[in-house]
This record gives structure tokens, C-alpha cells and sequence, in this order.
């Protein structure tokens, strides 16, 4: 599906979040020159379309008692990947499962995900479960804790200040 | 856990919050209401005022809980995003640091435990314009940039079931 010129217009009016007011479509169609009523409506094929994956309340995980968080590498062969990474996707805890390229010699791993928990200790405990779980035990691995937070926002997509022509 | 927490920023813990804003932060990651009165829409489910609604999303907003309200967007649907690794010396991790989270491109920006210790987001309108910000990074840095985009998502960004146990 295509995202229109207005759409992502939108969407680069919401990286700042919806306004905490009464009527929040409003303002943004106010800001779009559009009518709120097509706000909603846009917004609601952008999620149909999946567009949008979520729309809603982003929590920042930290300063809600989640200190630990480690991205989990795997070098997993190209065959075994996609089921490898369905199985760890179905794990409540893991947070984003993604295949990224191998760059060696440098990053020799194709398989990435997110683990988030209240402390290191329990953030490694689900690392072993989450690798049994998938089978991989064998398969060279890293992780990486995170250790200072320098920014965190959501994406901009430069869609507000450029709108395509 | 009684353990001290050794952050400098704002560390609410999960008892800081009590039983209506635990229900304004995890019910509400998916699904806002996309209606002309959403907060009043959400009061309604919780059995609270819209007022009450807009209160505590402000309140959990200075609390730092609330990131924002808004959409999560799939990567590569409206734009391009790459997560990009460097191996800093530790000597100078803060300037690279400092310098990466100064472009308007980068959305997160991550110390981690590994040779490659700094790792950010970037995205842009499209691949060129990722492109292009990763050679001014490696320019202004003097140090390579490793370019991982996204192969395969098996898991989304779906929203974070919180405990608070």
C-alpha cells in the first residue's frame, strides 16, 4: 500500500504524541488543515494497513523498574533463521526478534533480539531459557547488556518538515 | 528488590503507581481509542472521569513513566531506519556519543557491553538519506560505521505487558 503525501504528514505531526486534551484529532487536523474526522479515519487504515504496528501509549521500560535490557545475537544458518526467529518471537518476554545482515569478519551474527527485565540477573536467566527454547544452544552467541542510555524518542521520519510533493 | 539503584535520572519503581495508572499504562499500548473523545473513551472502560484520564497521563508523563502516546511505525513502510553499531575507544565514547545523538536522524542512541559499544537508530525519508547520514557520522567520528538493517521482523514492537510483582 502507499502512504500519501498527507499521511505522512500526519504521521511526522504525531512524533511528538498525541495531545493530552479533549479533542487531540482536532488539534492535529487543525495543524494538517484537514478535518478531524479524517484524521481518524487515516489513522485508522494506517493501523489496518500496518502501517502503523501500534498506536498507543509508549512506556519508557527504565523508569518503570525494567533496569536491565540486553540485545541477543545469534549466528543461526540462513536456512534455520526465519523458523529459529518465529520461536523466539513467541516468547513473552522477548520484545523485538528481528534477521539483520552479518557484516564479516567484524559481525558474524544474523539473528537479533530484545530482552527487557527487572534486573541483570533476571534478564540472563531468560537469555538460557529463551535459547533452549529456539535450540540454539550451539550457535555462537553474544550479549550485550546496555549500559548508558544517550537518547531514546520515537523514529522521525522527516515526513513533517519535507511533505513529498 | 530492595537493592539501591545507582541511576542518576528519575527511577520510579512499579509501587509508585497505583491501580488506575497501572491500568493507563499497560491497557492502552495497543488500541487507542481512535475516536473524537478517546480520553473520554478510556474513562468510560475505567470507570473514572476524563478528566481523571487526562490527569494521570499527564501526571505519568513528569513522572517519566509515558514516553509518549503516538504510533509506532513498521520499519521500512514509510521511510528507512537501519540500526548502525561503532566500536569506540572508551577515551572517547562520550564525545562519539554526544556527537551521534546530535543528529536529528538518530533515534536511539546506546552504550552497550561489547567491542562495538555505541548503537544507534537512524532514519531518514529513504535509504539514500540513511546512507548519507551514516557517512556524515563515520566522517565527523573518524571511525566505521556497521550498517545492520532490517532482513526479517519476527516480532514487532506490540507494546510491553508489565508486572508489578
Amino acid at each position: 500500500m502507499d502512504v500519501s503525501a498527507k499521511d505522512r504528514q500526519l504521521l511526522g505531526a504525531l512524533e511528538q504524541g498525541l495531545a493530552l486534551a479533549a479533542r487531540p484529532y482536532a488539534r492535529l487536523a487543525a495543524s494538517l488543515g484537514i478535518s478531524e474526522l479524517d484524521v481518524i479515519a487515516r489513522l485508522r487504515r494506517l493501523v489496518a494497513d500496518g502501517v502503523i504496528r501500534r498506536f498507543g501509549v509508549v512506556v519508557r521500560h527504565h523508569e518503570l523498574g525494567y533496569r536491565a535490557n540486553a540485545m541477543v545475537v545469534w549466528d543461526v544458518p540462513d536456512d534455520l533463521v526465519s523458523d529459529t526467529g518465529r520461536r523466539l518471537a513467541a516468547l513473552p518476554y522477548i520484545t523485538l526478534c528481528y534477521r539483520r545482515p552479518r557484516r564479516p569478519p567484524d559481525w558474524p551474527y544474523n539473528l537479533f533480539c530484545m530482552i527487557h527485565g527487572r534486573d541483570r540477573a533476571a534478564v540472563e536467566a531468560l537469555i538460557e531459557q529463551a535459547t533452549q527454547h529456539a535450540g540454539i544452544a550451539d550457535r555462537p552467541r553474544a550479549v550485550l547488556f546496555s549500559r548508558r542510555r544517550f537518547k531514546q524518542r520515537g523514529a522521525r521520519y522527516g515526513a513533517a518538515q519535507r511533505p513529498a510533493a | 528488590m530492595t537493592s539501591a539503584p545507582n541511576q542518576t535520572e528519575a527511577s520510579e519503581t512499579a509501587t509508585d503507581f497505583d491501580e488506575f495508572e497501572r491500568h493507563l499504562l499497560n491497557d492502552f499500548q495497543r488500541g487507542f481509542p481512535l475516536a473524537q473523545r478517546p480520553y473520554a473513551e478510556i474513562a468510560r472502560r475505567l470507570g473514572h472521569s476524563e478528566d481523571d484520564v487526562l490527569e494521570g497521563f499527564a501526571r505519568l508523563t513528569v513522572k517519566r513513566a509515558i514516553s509518549r502516546i503516538g504510533a509506532i511505525v513498521a520499519p521500512q513502510r514509510t521511510g528507512w531506519s537501519t540500526l548502525a553499531a561503532m566500536a569506540v575507544p572508551e577515551d572517547r565514547l562520550d564525545a562519539v556519543a554526544k556527537l551521534v545523538s546530535g543528529f536529528e536522524a538518530v533515534n536511539h542512541n546506546y552504550e552497550r557491553e561489547h567491542r562495538f559499544n555505541l548503537w544507534f537508530v537512524v532514519t531518514g525519508r529513504d535509504q539514500a538519506a540513511v546512507q548519507q547520514v551514516l557517512q556524515e557520522i563515520e566522517a565527523a567520528a573518524g571511525l566505521t560505521v556497521l550498517d545492520l538493517p532490517l532482513v526479517e521482523a519476527f516480532r514487532l514492537d506490540l507494546g510491553f505487558p508489565l508486572q508489578w510483582t
